[in-house]
């Protein structure tokens, strides 16, 4: 019998009739739409959020002067910047973006294999911006709690945004929930059962790889999230006291009793924990894709980087009470979670040897994307020893909740991640629209958000150790804190506007090029993996034409010693020349 | 925390024979290495009953954690929570003969089975609903034991995973009487059975923890 592949039998060499405009653009169920909804509705609410910190930059930067930031705005900026960077931005950008995108046109499918649940997902997914950004204009505003919500003080009068913010937000991430699990089955089960021909587990690119872990460290965790978010809205709005202590607000005795507010903690951080690695794991898939392509050189230990991958998301739920060290544990308790921290050390610095590997002696071709990888390399880096400090009990007692925790986790969770999705998407742009961008806009867009992010976070870290405390809406006078500290401040705030300025030139580029930009070749980069083997450049509806590819080789054989390109696509059958395990020439 | 581990576990002992593929050394071979040959929507509910294994695990270790801070009094789950055990396991009974039938091709069967079993877990689920009536009135459950307010919260949640399966069985029961072949509504049966088993167990666990806690 002839091979059918797996993902041809249900749509059959089916052709795809012209939709309507709306069919194609607004309900569609091509996954190819649905992730440039996601990418749009992502980085417009991380606009938003980008907005906000420049506010709190203006707030910690000049305080005393301006008038329109009381300190109730502060926190709501705060929490609300947080929550919409790491769930609605980064989460959402790269699974549901990338995700969407990447997935069946790497492993050669024609489209997820729940295309409906798919459309589903992203509106679930819009339903939950919509409910969230809803919070900016219901009275008392957005909750003002700090991202991680801690009870009691999220719901207790006092903190902004504790009637109907809070509750608002604890929807939204319902809601988030739904969307993410819907596209998270698909992404799954689109990996595990609509690979083409010859696409083995092991030949899969590393981006698959990374947002397949994810997705399933998504699938795990996101429930502890759900069980707070539920047991906090029970409490907040029936009185129930799964959370809440006996409490004496302003006053008045509340009628709870019992809760304990360390509860939450755990379930919160069993969630908060792996959604670190939810939204570092693709990042490093897809750079160890882009590190590959670009220095024309295969991957250093394949092998090693996708057990790596799995590794770390294994890890990564079990470390997650080294977030609480300072609520109060048996010692023996941090000993364990310190332990286990700092063994995720080991595959991760595996990885970066395995990145740096890759670079030396590589035919290095510094694109646009490429520089925004080996940018990632040095914020991963940075960021990624600091936390190697803050995993030790003891190191991480005094520096907990100063500045150096901020200068640490943006480093390693928020600009590099940040930093792989420009890359990703100056990447695979030509192939999204179509067009090339302009690359002397993109250079000067990497330029000044590598530089700034260095200029504003690096000095983060010395304000910690001399103990300047985040959160602070203000310092005011403070004895034990040098003069040079408020200097500081204003030119980290300086930086901020510079970089967020710079991210307006990204998106005039992006937006400019649809239409002016060059028209792209359908391989620019010359990549062996299948989405630069599409018949069509943007692909069609159905990806592939009226034939699946069929896969011969993995995704990095780039350079291959006799060989007539530097690179050999997955899909080509060869010359019939096999290669021995140390890339030597066989003898024929 | 143990399902994830378990979890991994499972996933690993699947994967560990591919995982050792050396791919950089066989180029030119297609080899029959595409997906999985399993039904997308059989993955897709596997994958799910995990997403779900994971939601309940979380709860019931809220639950446990919650029960050794203050202000916690027992109560005795209500007896009418046996007659819905019972109802329940009689439904999980029905889908099993209904997935049996299908594989003889005993259309009548199948079609009494999946109504038997359809009308089994509407009664569980109005069971369930007289429980809640039952707790109510004797504690407070604004502001009352936390027991009863997580009583309702997981019985609630179990409840809204039975109204999924029963929108799945709809469907399956929609397609059965507009005249659908039984080749058609094969795997349809075959995931409702599975499913049913899957909060069958789910409610044993949860009614076991709820009545020695």
């Amino acid at each position: 019998m002839a091979y059918v592949a797996i993902a041809d039998r249900d749509h059959g060499a089916e052709h795809h009739e012209p939709l309507g405009f709306v069919r194609t653009y607004i309900w569609s169920q091509d996954h190819k739409v649905i992730a440039i909804q996601y990418g749009i509705v992502a980085i417009f609410v991380g606009l938003v959020a980008l907005v906000l910190s420049g506010l709190m930059r203006l707030q910690l930067g000049f305080p005393d002067t301006f008038s329109f930031i009381d300190p109730n705005d502060y926190y709501q900026f705060i929490t609300m910047h947080g929550m919409i960077m790491v769930i609605y931005l980064l989460t959402a950008l790269f699974l549901g973006g990338f995700g969407n995108y990447l997935i069946p046109l790497m492993v050669g499918a024609r489209d997820m294999v729940f295309p409906y649940m798919n459309m589903l997902s992203f509106w679930v997914y819009f339903l939950a911006v919509l409910v969230l950004l809803a919070s900016f204009f219901v009275p008392g505003g957005p909750t003002g709690a700090g991202w991680t919500l801690y009870p009691p003080q999220a719901v207790l009068p006092g903190t902004p945004g504790a009637g109907l913010g809070i509750i608002l937000m604890l929807v939204s991430l319902g809601i988030f929930i739904v969307a993410f699990t819907m596209g998270g089955l698909n992404y799954v089960t689109t990996i595990l059962q609509a690979r083409c021909r010859g696409m083995t587990l092991m030949r899969m690119p590393l981006s698959i790889w990374g947002i397949f872990t994810a997705t399933i460290l998504g699938l795990l965790a996101f429930p502890a999230l759900l069980v707070s978010a539920i047991m906090m809205t029970l409490d907040a709005t029936l009185g129930t006291s799964f959370f809440m202590p006996a409490v004496l607000s302003q006053g008045e005795t509340l009628g709870h009793q019992g809760g304990s507010p360390l509860l939450f903690q755990h379930l919160f951080w069993f969630f908060g924990h792996p959604e670190v690695y939810i939204v570092a794991l693709p990042a490093f898939g897809i750079v160890s894709d882009l590190l590959s392509t670009h220095a024309r050189k295969n991957i250093f230990g394949y092998r090693m980087m996708v057990w790596a991958i799995v590794a770390i998301g294994g890890l990564s739920f079990v470390v997650w009470a080294h977030h609480m060290y300072v609520s109060g544990m048996n010692p023996y308790f941090g000993f364990f979670f310190a332990t286990t921290t700092l063994i995720i050390a080991v595959p991760t610095a595996i990885k970066v040897y395995n990145w740096v590997l890759t670079l030396w002696r590589g035919d290095i071709h510094l694109n646009v994307p490429m520089m925004f990888a080996i940018g990632f390399i040095f914020t991963f880096v940075h960021g990624g020893l600091t936390g190697l400090f803050l995993g030790n009990v003891t190191v991480d007692v005094p520096l907990s909740d100063t500045y150096f925790v901020v200068g640490h986790f943006h480093m390693v969770m928020g600009v590099s991640p940040v930093l792989v999705l420009f890359g990703a998407i100056y990447h695979w742009y030509p192939k999204i629209s179509g067009r090339m961008w302009n690359e002397a806009l993109g250079k000067l867009h990497f330029w000044l958000t590598f530089l700034g992010t260095y200029a504003i976070y690096l000095p983060m870290h010395y304000l910690g150790i001399l103990g300047v405390p985040r959160r602070y809406y203000a310092l005011g006078t403070t004895d034990f804190l040098p003069e040079s500290v408020h200097a500081v401040n204003a030119s980290i705030s300086i930086a901020a506007f510079v970089v967020a300025a710079a991210q307006l030139l990204f998106l005039f580029n992006l937006i400019w090029s649809l239409r002016h930009g060059e028209r792209a070749s359908p391989n620019p980069w010359r990549a062996t993996t299948l989405e630069w083997q599409t018949p069509d450049t943007p692909p069609k509806h159905g990806n592939w034409g009226p034939e699946l590819p069929t896969v011969y080789r993995w995704a990095y054989d780039y350079s291959v010693p006799g060989a007539a390109a530097d690179f050999i696509p997955q899909n080509d059958p060869g010359d019939g020349r096999g290669r021995t395990g140390h890339g030597e020439v066989k003898a024929s | 925390m143990f399902t994830a581990l378990i979890a991994g576990v499972i996933v690993w002992l699947l994967v560990a024979s591919r995982l050792t593929a050396r791919s950089w050394e066989d180029p030119g071979e297609a080899g029959n290495g595409g997906g999985v040959a399993m039904a997308p929507a059989r993955i897709g509910l596997w994958v799910f009953m995990a997403v779900a294994t994971s939601l309940f695990s979380l709860f019931l270790s809220a639950y446990l954690m919650r029960m050794h801070h203050g202000f916690w009094c027992h109560v005795d789950p209500p007896r009418i929570l046996w007659l819905n055990t019972s109802l329940l396991v009689l439904a999980s009974v029905a889908f099993q003969r209904a997935r049996g039938a299908v594989d003889r091709g005993q259309k009548g069967q199948v079609r009494s089975s999946l109504a038997a079993g359809g009308v089994l877990t509407l009664a569980f689920l109005a069971g369930q609903f007289l429980a809640w009536r039952e707790l109510a009135p004797t504690m407070y459950f604004i502001q009352g034991s936390p027991a009863t307010a997580s009583f309702h919260l997981l019985t609630g949640v179990h409840g809204l995973h039975v109204l999924g399966g029963l929108w799945a069985w709809g469907r399956v029961v929609a397609r059965l009487g507009g005249g659908a072949e039984l080749i058609d509504v094969r795997l349809g049966v075959q995931l409702c059975t599975v499913y049913w088993h899957f909060l069958l167990v789910v409610w044993l666990v949860l009614f076991a923890t709820l009545s020695t806690t």
